[in-house]
């Protein structure tokens, strides 16, 4: 568990009584952040008709997003395209940082991942009472109900719906966390079997080591999906 | 044995999981103490991030695609633009062609025409003279035919005249001879003409 662990860098800040010091988490933020806006700066620095390897990179990104956004919310979610992209880039590129052994995931952490969740809660509800007002409530009234099973129903969907912040940051951290400890494990096997049991374990790290890349984006993309998804939700009110 | 092997390095797996989580007093996760400092530098690093994303670089992305796209169609406007227009030239030249076999047809068939028109012509004034010719001559012949009993009595009788005036010496009438001549002309008559 010492991967998980979050310490000082630098100097301790406070602001009154707050405590917001600089921490490997707080550096591995700004890691990926600063990757990604050179990734994409190279990408974008000679803009030219035929593409170069950055600038393809930049555009397929994009693009993807794009098509992401499109699909899956319409044409309406266009002016919350730069956010879901840097949502999208922001936890990919912390997963993929994360991929790389005595680094930190910034993902792993459940207070990251529910702060990005709630925020995309909050804002979703506010878009959605701010594009349909007190109409927005009918998204819990679902249309051909029976009259009798309507009072659960209704119960039943604010549950599902105040419950999507928890869903969505619970299921970035623990499939980070859980992803991480099974290496790190498997590693410990490797060492405590030795030179003679070891190799199962470690082809099973190995093997691991695959499928945690596959997960860091596959996680990152359900992320960006699952918040498009809630705004279209908001955007197209379809119950 | 495999799957012995595996079952047993899952379960100790979660042994050793226990034994992490018992060893490092639990998942430095629920540890509040950095919560603040990481909500902190999450909005901040994540904000800015945000921030320059769609004010400097996603603006740069989305032209450079509409650009490429602009092009792309421009390219295949023009492209076809100029497929028709070539076409449309090769319809002119066919056109063309056809027209220039078309005229040089009608020329050949016009001389051709023209030239058996007059060979015909030529063929009939000639035949006509030929016509004429044989007529004539037909007709000169015929009128020799009559003429020559009578031109020839004429110089049977002189010639008979003279013979017998040198012979005999006296002058003999020109009727009697001829009344002769007649006689014998009539006698030989199927014989030298009229065939």
């Amino acid at each position: 568990m010492h991967q998980f662990n979050v310490y000082r860098i630098g100097p301790e800040i406070k602001v009154g009584a707050i405590d917001i010091s600089f921490t490997n988490a707080s550096l591995f933020m700004l890691i990926s952040s600063l990757a990604i806006l050179v990734l994409l700066n190279i990408g974008t620095k000679k803009n030219s008709l035929i593409p170069s390897k950055m600038q393809l990179l930049a555009e397929l990104s994009y693009s993807f997003v794009s098509k992401m956004i499109s699909d899956t919310a319409g044409s309406k979610a266009k002016p919350y395209f730069a956010f879901i992209f840097s949502l999208f880039m922001f936890v990919l590129f912390c997963n993929m940082f994360g991929m790389i052994p005595y680094s930190f995931t910034v993902t792993s952490h459940i207070i990251v991942t529910f702060v990005l969740a709630a925020f995309i809660f909050i804002g979703v509800t506010i878009i959605g009472f701010i594009k349909h007002g007190i109409g927005y409530l009918k998204l819990f009234v679902p249309s051909g109900v029976p009259m009798l099973l309507l009072p659960l129903i209704v119960v039943i969907e604010i549950i599902s719906y105040l419950s999507r912040p928890v869903s969505l940051s619970v299921r970035l951290f623990a499939n980070m966390m859980a992803g991480h400890t099974m290496m790190k494990v498997f590693g410990g096997f490797v060492i405590s079997l030795g030179i003679i049991g070891g190799w199962l374990p470690l082809s099973f790290s190995v093997a691991l080591t695959g499928l945690e890349i596959l997960v860091a984006f596959l996680q990152a993309y359900v992320f960006a999906i699952l918040t498009c998804i809630y705004l279209n939700d908001a955007l197209n009110l379809h119950h | 044995m495999l799957k012995k092997i595996v079952f047993n390095l899952i379960l100790f797996s979660f042994l050793n999981y226990g034994k992490a989580l018992a060893s490092e007093e639990g998942m430095p996760q629920l540890n509040p103490e950095f919560w603040i400092s990481q909500i902190f530098w999450l909005t901040l690093v994540f904000g800015s991030l945000y921030i320059l994303l769609s004010k400097f670089i996603l603006p740069k992305i989305s032209n450079n695609l509409e650009a490429r796209k602009s092009q792309i169609t421009e390219n295949i406007e023009a492209a076809e633009r100029q497929r028709n227009e070539s076409d449309e030239k090769l319809n002119d030249y066919e056109k063309k062609i056809n027209d220039a076999k078309n005229e040089a047809k009608n020329i050949f068939n016009q001389a051709r025409e023209k030239i058996l028109r007059d060979i015909n012509n030529k063929k009939e004034i000639l035949e006509k003279e030929i016509n004429e010719e044989v007529n004539k001559a037909e007709k000169e012949i015929l009128d020799f035919k009559k003429e020559s009993p009578e031109k020839i009595n004429k110089i049977a009788i002189e010639t008979s005249a003279i013979l017998i005036k040198q012979i005999i010496g006296a002058e003999v009438n020109n009727s009697n001879i001829s009344a002769i001549v007649k006689d014998i002309s009539k006698k030989n008559e199927g014989k030298n003409y009229g065939n």
